[in-house]
């Protein structure tokens, strides 16, 4: 393994969810005012995920007092003291910039369902009552 | 060893947490091994130093000359050969390691920067552009070479050229951590030249400028 990707696992924190996009996720953030130290919590949407490894950043938006607020944050960075995934939303492209445009019931996004198998047929769900069950031709 | 120097591989660049959770840029180094192969002296040469060899090489890569100055040194075949000033050489043969360095160290790095072949001047002089629309056609140009009077153009007139591929040091950088035992350096900051590039890392000859506040 190169001597880079040793460096950067050494700063991987290992209880971070895995986040993708059009997830509504809490972000527990340590603030430092003064001397004291607080967690503040910011709730919004991710609408996008970049880097790797422990370079791993997550854009989320919100909208305060009808302004759009967006952060990005390292996942891995200590400052962030955890990161709860409220719900998945349903999305088919990894950056929703276009969100941006919407507003109100527009920039709504469906709840991901079904639990989808990742890599080798992923999008499928699988369905309740399975098809050999039902679909076989002997019954 | 008085001069604190040693030749290093560069790995290539990542980004360390600090303790106050401040993303810090690094270069990581391969840093050393490297051994004295000759020493300068100053009634010999005229001046003291040391040269330092850098990165074990399959020996038949070498020349006959290269391989007999390695082992008149009682060292194994290196790779690079670099000379630094030193008015307190170590004797032939001394092992140099990264330990040299230790963290908070500041250090000068120098390497051979990328080469950007023949580059026009807005690359490689940082000029501006022209005018890009209503029909200009100076968007790229150079401007003016010189006065009709001087009825020449003056030497060292910035113009394109090739850009790159030079030796570049780069001052004052800060070692963020030293790992002995893997012979790892890391330098905040970026150095010179691609991965894989050899540079030389030496303690830094700026002045120490008296610390400005608390950051």
């Amino acid at each position: 393994m190169n001597v880079i990707d040793l460096l950067e696992r050494d700063q991987l924190k290992a209880d971070v969810p895995e986040l993708r996009p059009g997830d509504t996720v809490r972000v527990h953030v340590r603030v430092v005012e003064g001397t004291r130290e607080r967690i503040q919590v910011f709730e919004g949407v991710t609408i996008g995920v970049g880097g790797g490894g422990s370079r791993r950043t997550f854009t989320v938006r919100r909208i305060t007092h009808g302004v759009g607020v967006e952060r990005t944050f390292l996942l891995h960075s200590p400052r962030i003291a955890t990161v709860e995934v409220v719900r998945h939303g349903e999305v088919r492209r990894a950056k929703l910039y276009y969100l941006r445009t919407k507003v109100g019931k527009r920039a709504r996004l469906r709840e991901r369902r079904e639990t989808t198998v990742r890599g080798a047929g992923a999008g499928t769900p699988i369905a309740p009552g399975s098809v050999t069950a039902e679909g076989t031709p002997e019954a | 060893m008085s001069v604190k120097a040693v030749l290093a591989r560069k790995l290539g660049m990542t980004q360390l947490f600090g303790a106050d959770g401040r993303v810090e840029p690094v270069t990581v180094l391969r840093a050393g091994p490297c051994s004295v192969v000759q020493v300068k002296t100053r009634t010999r040469d005229g001046y003291d130093a040391v040269q330092l060899g850098f990165d074990t090489v399959d020996p038949r890569r070498l020349t006959r000359s290269r391989l007999g100055h390695c082992k008149a040194a009682g060292v194994g075949p290196v790779r690079h050969l670099v000379e630094i000033r030193d008015p307190e050489p170590d004797p032939v043969g001394t092992e140099v390691r990264v330990a040299v360095f230790s963290a908070g160290d500041l250090v000068d790095v120098t390497g051979r920067s990328k080469g950007k072949g023949f580059s026009g001047q807005h690359k490689r002089h940082h000029f501006g552009r022209g005018p890009v629309t209503h029909g200009s056609h100076n968007i790229k140009q150079p401007g003016s070479v010189g006065s009709v009077d001087a009825a020449r153009t003056l030497r060292g007139l910035r113009m394109a050229g090739h850009l790159g591929d030079s030796r570049v040091t780069v001052r004052r950088l800060r070692v963020v951590s030293v790992d002995p035992d893997r012979n790892l350096l890391l330098v905040r900051g970026a150095i010179p030249g691609a991965r894989t590039g050899m540079v030389v890392v030496r303690q830094s000859t700026a002045r120490v400028r008296k610390p400005r506040g608390h950051h």
